[in-house]
C-alpha cells in the first residue's frame, strides 16, 4: 500500500493518494511508514523537476498533498523522528521586493532534496538576514529578487554580511527575474542560478552531498 | 462603412490616421517646427516597415520601454511620480527629448496614487502602501476568486468581475454586490424594487468612492494624457492604444492567482479551459476598443505564467496557447497589431507561438536567445529587444553598445527588428540607455 502511495502522490493522482491515506490510518499503519512514504514521492517529484518532466503545477500540487496528508495525521505527528538533513540554507526576498513565487519554488525544492531551510519570507532587510544568519548559522544563503530595485539591495545585503564579519563561513547564491552574472559580480554573491535546480545543485556543490 | 473595411484595411487606416495626426479638437496637428514634423512621419514610417516586413525600413528603428526609470532618472521618487501629476508628466516629457527614441509608450504607467487610496485598492502595494516611497508598487496576489467560483465567471464573466472581484480588490466598492440585476427592470410594476439598493447606505457610500475616484481619474488623465499631444507636436510619436491579456494569465495573475490555477489545471482542468474559453471575447473586446478610442494601433499583450520553467510544453499547448492565439488573431481580425511581451524566457515555446500571420505582431524578447527567436517566431513576426536590465544596470555604455550592435547585424539584418530594451527596468545608468538608443542611430541604416 505504501509503495502504491508513493506512485499515487509522484503521479499527481491527488484524490486516490488521499483515500489511500485514509485506509492506512484506518487500517493501522505507522503515520511514521505514511509520511515516508510521502517523501519518497517528494523525492521523485524533485527528480522529475530536475529533469524537466515536472513544472510548477506539479510542485504546486504535490506541496498541496503533503499538507493534506500532514494534516491527515496530525495527532499522530508528535510521535514522528526529525529525518536527517544534509546542511543549512537560509533565504529571502530581498529589502524592497515582494515577489515570493520564485522563492517558494527554490524552497520547496532545497527541502525535498533533503536540506534544512529558513525562509525569512519577502522584503527581508539586511539586519535580519545577519541575524538570521547568526541564529541558525547557514552554509548557504539564498538572496532572491524581482525588480531592477533588488541589485542594489542583493548587494547591500551581501555587504553587510561582510561588515558583519560573517561572509568567509557561508556561501551565497542570488537568483530571480533579471539576475545574470553581470549582477552576480555586481552584488558579490558567489554564483548565480536561473531556475530551483541550480539553487539544489549550488547546494549540493557547497555543502558537499551528492 | 467603417464595417466593411478588412482587417488589413482598417490597420492602414489606423497607420494612415497616425500620418496626419490630429489635435483633440480634430484639426491638423500643428507641429512646433517643421524639423519635428518630419520627424514624426519619418519615425511613424520606420516603425511600421519594420512591423509589417514588407520592404526595409530606412534604419533599425529603436525605443526604451521602461518601468518606472523616466521618473527615478529625474530623481523623482516613484511616490512622488504617482501622486504629483504634473511634475511625473513633464519628467516623462524631459524623458523622450533627452532620449530621442522612434516611438514612446506614454506615461500611463504611473498611476494615480490618490485614487488606489480612495479605492483602497487591494492588489497591488504601492509607495507608501507597503513599498517603499522610492520603489515600483508591487502585485499582492491572493485567491480573489474562489475556486468553486468558476461556473459563476463562465455564466458571466463582466458581471463577475462588477459584482464578485471588483468588491474583492477595492476596499471601498463593498456596496457592488447589493446592485439590482438590471434585466429584471422591465415593466412597470417592480421597477421601483430596483432601485432600493441605491438608497442603501453601503451602495451610496460605493457611489461616493466611485466619483471621487472618477474626479481623481480625469485630472491624471489629463496631466498624463497631455504630455501625448505636446510630444507629438516635437516630433515623437506614440502608437500604443491599451492592453489585452492571455486568457490564462487573467485566471492566473489576477482572479486565482498562480498556485491556484496552476491546481485547478489538475483538479478541474475543463473549467478553467471552459472558462478561459469564457474570457476570450471580452479580452479581444478591451484590446479592439482601446484602438477604436484611440486611434493608434498597438495593443501591448504582457505574457506571464506561460514562460519557460513555469508550465510543460504540453501543458502550454493545451492550458495557455490556445486561447491566447484566439486573442491574438481577434485582435489582428479587429485592426489592432498585438504587441505580446515575452517576459523572461520563451525558448520552448517559439515553435509553437510562430504560428501567426506574417508583420501582423510585434513581439517584445526578454531573455530568450534572439538567434533562435529570429529563426522561428522572427521569420513572420517584428521582434523587439532585447538589451537586459542587467546591462543597462551595471553594465558599461561599450558594453551596451556593443550587445546592440550584434542584435542590429543579426536580428536586424533583413528588418523586422525594434532595438529596444528586453524588460520593464526601474533603475539603470542613464549613459547606458543613451548608448542603446544611439547604437541603433549609428549603426542601423539598411544600406
Amino acid at each position: 500500500m505504501s509503495d502504491q502511495l508513493v506512485r499515487a502522490i509522484a503521479d499527481m493522482r491527488e484524490e486516490e493518494a488521499l483515500t489511500l491515506v485514509r485506509e492506512m490510518v484506518a487500517s493501522g499503519v505507522e503515520p511514521v511508514a505514511i509520511l515516508d512514504a510521502a517523501r519518497e514521492a517528494m523525492a521523485i517529484v524533485g527528480q522529475r523537476y530536475q529533469e524537466g518532466a515536472y513544472f510548477l503545477p506539479e510542485l504546486m500540487l504535490a506541496g498541496e498533498m503533503l499538507t493534506q496528508i500532514t494534516g491527515l495525521l496530525k495527532p499522530e505527528l508528535a510521535r514522528v523522528p526529525e529525518v536527517k538533513r544534509h546542511g543549512k540554507v537560509l533565504i529571502g526576498t530581498v529589502k524592497g521586493d515582494i515577489h515570493d513565487i520564485g522563492k517558494n519554488i527554490v524552497t520547496f525544492m532545497l527541502d525535498v532534496s533533503g536540506f534544512d531551510v529558513l525562509d525569512l519570507g519577502v522584503d527581508v532587510s539586511s539586519p535580519k538576514f545577519v541575524e538570521a544568519i547568526r541564529s541558525f548559522q547557514p552554509q548557504v544563503i539564498g538572496l532572491s529578487g524581482f525588480l531592477t530595485l533588488a541589485f542594489d539591495t542583493m548587494k547591500e545585503t551581501i555587504e553587510a554580511i561582510e561588515a558583519a564579519g560573517l561572509r568567509d563561513g557561508v556561501k551565497i547564491m542570488i537568483g530571480g527575474g533579471q539576475v545574470t552574472e553581470e549582477i552576480r559580480q555586481y552584488a558579490g554573491a558567489d554564483a548565480y542560478g536561473r531556475d530551483a535546480m541550480s539553487a539544489v545543485t549550488l547546494a549540493r556543490q557547497w555543502i558537499g552531498t551528492k | 462603412m467603417e464595417n466593411k473595411l478588412s482587417p488589413d484595411e482598417k490597420r492602414e487606416a489606423l497607420w494612415q490616421g497616425q500620418l496626419s495626426p490630429k489635435d483633440p479638437a480634430g484639426n491638423d496637428l500643428q507641429f512646433q517646427s517643421p524639423e519635428a514634423k518630419k520627424a514624426y512621419r519619418e519615425r511613424i514610417l520606420r516603425i511600421k516597415d519594420a512591423i509589417e516586413m514588407r520592404r526595409l525600413p530606412d534604419r533599425v528603428p529603436v525605443t526604451v520601454f521602461p518601468s518606472m526609470f523616466p521618473w527615478i532618472n529625474a530623481g523623482m521618487t516613484v511616490q512622488e511620480a504617482m501622486y504629483d501629476y504634473g511634475k511625473a508628466a513633464a519628467a516623462f516629457k524631459q524623458f523622450v527629448l533627452d532620449f530621442e527614441p522612434d516611438v514612446h509608450w506614454g506615461a500611463a504607467q504611473v498611476g494615480p496614487g490618490k485614487l488606489f487610496e480612495t479605492l483602497d485598492y487591494k492588489l497591488y502595494s504601492w509607495p507608501g502602501h507597503g513599498v517603499a516611497p522610492e520603489h515600483c508598487f508591487q502585485c499582492n496576489e491572493g485567491e480573489y476568486m474562489k475556486a468553486d467560483e468558476y461556473d459563476a465567471l463562465i455564466q458571466d464573466p463582466s458581471g463577475f468581475f462588477s459584482h464578485v472581484y471588483l468588491p474583492r480588490v477595492f476596499g471601498a466598492l463593498g456596496g457592488l454586490p447589493m446592485l439590482p440585476f438590471l434585466p429584471g427592470i422591465q415593466e412597470i410594476y417592480g421597477v421601483a424594487f430596483n432601485f432600493i439598493p441605491f438608497g442603501l447606505p453601503p451602495v451610496q457610500a460605493t457611489f461616493q468612492a466611485l466619483f471621487e475616484a472618477g474626479a481623481e481619474a480625469l485630472k491624471w488623465a489629463g496631466a498624463i494624457g497631455g504630455v501625448n499631444g505636446e510630444l507629438a507636436t516635437l516630433g515623437f510619436p506614440t502608437l500604443i492604444a491599451g492592453f489585452s491579456k492571455a486568457p490564462f494569465d487573467v485566471i492566473g495573475d489576477t482572479l486565482r492567482g498562480t498556485k491556484g490555477i496552476m491546481l485547478d489545471m489538475y483538479r478541474q482542468p475543463d473549467k478553467l479551459l471552459e472558462a478561459m474559453e469564457a474570457l476570450v471575447p471580452l479580452m479581444i473586446k478591451l484590446g479592439v476598443s482601446s484602438v477604436q478610442v484611440t486611434g493608434n494601433p498597438l495593443v501591448f499583450v504582457p505574457l506571464h505564467k506561460g514562460a519557460d520553467g513555469f508550465i510543460s510544453d504540453e501543458q502550454f499547448k493545451k492550458f495557455y496557447w490556445p486561447t491566447l492565439k484566439q486573442v491574438l488573431l481577434g485582435l489582428i481580425e479587429g485592426g489592432c497589431i498585438p504587441l505580446p511581451a515575452a517576459e523572461g524566457g520563451y525558448s520552448t515555446r517559439l515553435e509553437v507561438v510562430q504560428d501567426l500571420p506574417r508583420g501582423k505582431t510585434v513581439w517584445m524578447i526578454d531573455l530568450t536567445d534572439m538567434a533562435r527567436v529570429k529563426e522561428t517566431l522572427g521569420r513572420n513576426a517584428c521582434l523587439l529587444g532585447n538589451v537586459p536590465s542587467a546591462l543597462l544596470n551595471v553594465g558599461t555604455p561599450q558594453d551596451v553598445r556593443g550587445f546592440a550592435k550584434r542584435l542590429i547585424e543579426t536580428v536586424g539584418k533583413d528588418g523586422g527588428f525594434i532595438l529596444s530594451n528586453g524588460s520593464f527596468f526601474d533603475e539603470a545608468k542613464p549613459e547606458n540607455v543613451r548608448a542603446m538608443v544611439e547604437t541603433a542611430k549609428e549603426f542601423g541604416a539598411y544600406a
